[in-house]
């Protein structure tokens, strides 16, 4: 019994030292056909939603791996469906990424298999949403800042310059009160937010990361954001709602992204948008494997697709986003050109602090962790 | 000599003479998939969500701890959880009060006065609405209610703006514009719901005996009194009936709160935060536990005051 129990023991020993290693392919091997893929909506595109904007039927056709997709629509989405099991790749956003690492859902990507791995965006290549102790657990996708985005004829020539006008109460320059005209990210993530317009403004406070906040700084930001509270009147949390109510509702400045300030430009809404003084939060997304992949080597041709042909391009015009690869705003490989990188905000990087997962230990000790950031921005929404 | 018997022709013979002889197993074997539909997958998920409410979040990991404690219970009394629960309470209970109101003259005509082709149009303009996409109509009423939108217009154009101003300078239900305020979720509730409260009445009306009322009239009652005191009980179970369907739908409902209204959270969205974003499985349990106990007691109130006799 006792040598029954030693040998399991080593023999489970060996597989937990054997694992991480056999983890990482060596070699890109024969295509297996197919992969799947879990993606934000809209982030996949083979020409069906507009047949100008198709970074798939050329890849299946050089490759000869079919690809599949199943959108998701929240970051925890995400979560579980990569949980379940059954897909290749996801594109996880950081608020996601760290949680598919800490639970091993993932694996280590061999960056020496990827040629275009070299044309990546500098900034990106260590970031540390996807890169854990110098591991690469993906390669990324595209990123885009929050930007604030505001009516031009409500603040006619005097374009918003600080995030003060959907914290404070304030008269804007079209003479009437910001109160009921501005709105607010509806997700907890949003407190991140307050905090770095607290970094500014409160210096005492002492705030580093707005990510990382310890009980006192916390506080501070509800209740910044139960000021904010009685300025918004509804909280966004829907692309196409929000559009609806700069048009319909009389709001005139929210948080947003460049995907809704580019799509009402379009449409002739009086709108732009600016990263103010305090600098702005922003999502950056990334390429991830599955640690049980069935197609890895179909998942490894797809990454460098992902990074070498006209998606980086074409997707960052689609979704108003930017190129995880630099090249892609001059080289004319998409429709994508310099000035559309500028307008999306790809020289503002250094302005902006990517979202990642509060946890409760960071730099300075203890922090609050994200499940009370729920429960407590949930409170601030009821009004408490 | 011939035996009275028939011989058998068959294992099909000789399985209906077992379910001749023991007409038991034949009742078990039809009733067992239902049973273990019912058992399995309805009552089994909800023993399991049931489970997790008793389990708690660990304060400083955000794990759940898988050991028995009430914690997360109390945790609903928390003013901020507490509001949510009040909220939803008091939206559905006015939701149910106002499609009671608006449905019973309704219901009335459509059961005793509606004939023939009438009647086809009455059902169908209750029942059209609910044949279109339910996500269709609460945008479409998002974009009725807007700032901007068609409410506003005709107030203004009506020189009745100031009333709409009024209404939503109330405090607690007004806003910034009808879309985005309490009274605006309370309209999208009530125009989604009202069908579930008119049909059920129509029923119990159509059922009330025209013989008594011509006996109340006979007796000399008059028609207020008839109203009062024959038609109104005679058609309450059908009132309660429906008042169930309002009332639950409204307190279970995630999507409407999201598109319109202030952003304040309702049960349903706070479950569907919890358990998502949150990863707080336990607390977004005992949440979805807080309807399944209102709705037992709104129930038993309803069997007593005979809302299922006509079952």
């Amino acid at each position: 019994m006792r040598t029954l129990e030693l040998m399991g023991t080593s023999a489970l020993a060996l597989l937990m030292a054997i694992a991480p290693a056999a983890a990482q392919i060596t070699a890109i091997g024969a295509s297996e056909g197919q992969v799947n893929i879990v993606a934000w909506a809209g982030y996949i595109e083979r020409g069906e939603t507009d047949a100008a904007f198709d970074w798939v039927t050329g890849f299946e056709a050089a490759s000869g791996c079919k690809v599949n997709v199943k959108t998701a629509n929240t970051s925890d989405e995400m979560v579980a469906l990569m949980n379940e099991g059954g897909f290749d790749l996801v594109t996880a956003s950081g608020d996601a990424s760290l949680r598919l690492i800490a639970g091993h859902r993932v694996q280590p990507i061999n960056v020496d298999l990827i040629p275009s791995w070299s044309t990546v965006d500098e900034r990106l290549k260590n970031a540390p949403w996807y890169v854990v102790d110098g591991v690469h657990y993906g390669v990324p996708y595209m990123w885009g800042p929050n930007v604030l985005m505001y009516n031009t004829e409500a603040f006619k020539g005097a374009p918003p310059t600080s995030w003060n006008v959907v914290f404070e109460e304030m008269t804007l320059p079209d003479g009437k009160s910001n109160k009921g005209r501005v709105q607010a990210y509806d997700g907890p993530i949003h407190i991140a937010d307050a905090a770095q317009y607290l970094m500014a403004h409160s210096p005492e406070l002492g705030i580093t990361s707005p990510y990382e906040l310890n009980e006192a700084q916390y506080a501070a930001a509800l209740n910044l954001l139960r000021v904010q509270r009685t300025l918004v009147g509804r909280y966004w949390h829907d692309a196409f709602i929000q559009m609806d109510d700069f048009k319909n509702e009389g709001v005139v400045a929210s948080g947003s992204w460049p995907f809704q300030v580019n799509l009402l430009q379009s449409e002739g809404v009086p709108v732009a948008s600016v990263i103010p003084a305090e600098g702005a939060t922003g999502w950056a997304d990334t390429t991830m494997l599955h640690a049980d992949a069935a197609n890895p080597n179909c998942a490894y041709k797809w990454i460098e697709h992902s990074l070498a042909s006209n998606l980086q391009s074409d997707l960052a015009v689609w979704f108003g986003a930017n190129p995880s690869v630099p090249a892609a705003c001059t080289d004319g490989r998409g429709m994508l050109d310099a000035a559309g990188c500028t307008a999306n905000g790809m020289d503002d990087f250094d302005k902006i602090r990517f979202w990642t997962t509060p946890v409760s230990t960071c730099a300075q000790g203890e922090c609050v962790p994200y499940y009370r950031w729920v429960s407590d921005y949930i409170g601030v929404i009821g009004g408490r | 000599m011939k035996s009275a018997l028939l011989p058998e022709r068959g294992p099909g013979d000789r399985l209906t003479a077992i379910f001749w002889r023991r007409p038991r197993v034949l009742l078990l074997l039809l009733i067992t998939p239902p049973l273990l539909w019912l058992g399995v997958v309805y009552i089994g998920s909800l023993a399991a969500l049931l489970l997790q409410s008793f389990y708690s979040i660990d304060e400083f990991s955000g794990l759940v701890v898988r050991e028995f404690t009430l914690k997360t219970y109390v945790e609903l009394f928390r003013p901020a959880n507490f509001d949510i629960i009040r909220r939803t309470l008091v939206m559905s209970a006015s939701v149910t009060l106002a499609s009671a109101v608006l449905a019973f003259p309704i219901a009335y005509y459509a059961a005793r006065y509606a004939t023939g082709r009438w009647k086809a149009v009455f059902y169908l303009g209750i029942m059209l609405p609910l044949w279109s996409s339910y996500l269709v109509k609460v945008y479409a009423w998002k974009l009725i209610l807007a700032k901007e939108g068609i409410v506003t217009w005709v107030a203004d154009g009506l020189g009745l703006g100031f009333l709409l101003d009024a209404a939503l300078a109330l405090p607690g239900v007004g806003g910034n514009s009808l879309s985005t305020s309490f009274l605006g979720t309370f309209l999208v509730f009530v125009y989604v719901w009202l069908p579930y409260m008119i049909l059920p009445m129509q029923a119990a009306l159509e059922r009330v005996p025209k013989s008594m009322l011509e006996a109340s009239a006979d007796l000399g009652a008059s028609s207020a009194q008839t109203f009062r005191t024959v038609i109104l009980p005679l058609a309450m179970p059908g009132v309660i009936a429906g008042s169930i369907f309002t009332f639950s739908l409204t307190m279970g409902d995630y999507i409407i709160p999201q598109i319109v209204g202030t952003s304040a959270r309702f049960i349903g969205l706070a479950v569907y935060q919890l358990q998502g974003t949150a990863g707080n499985l336990p607390l977004a349990a005992a949440f979805a536990v807080v309807p399944i106990i209102i709705m037992l007691i709104y129930l038993s109130l309803a069997k007593r005051a005979g809302a299922f006799d006509a079952l």
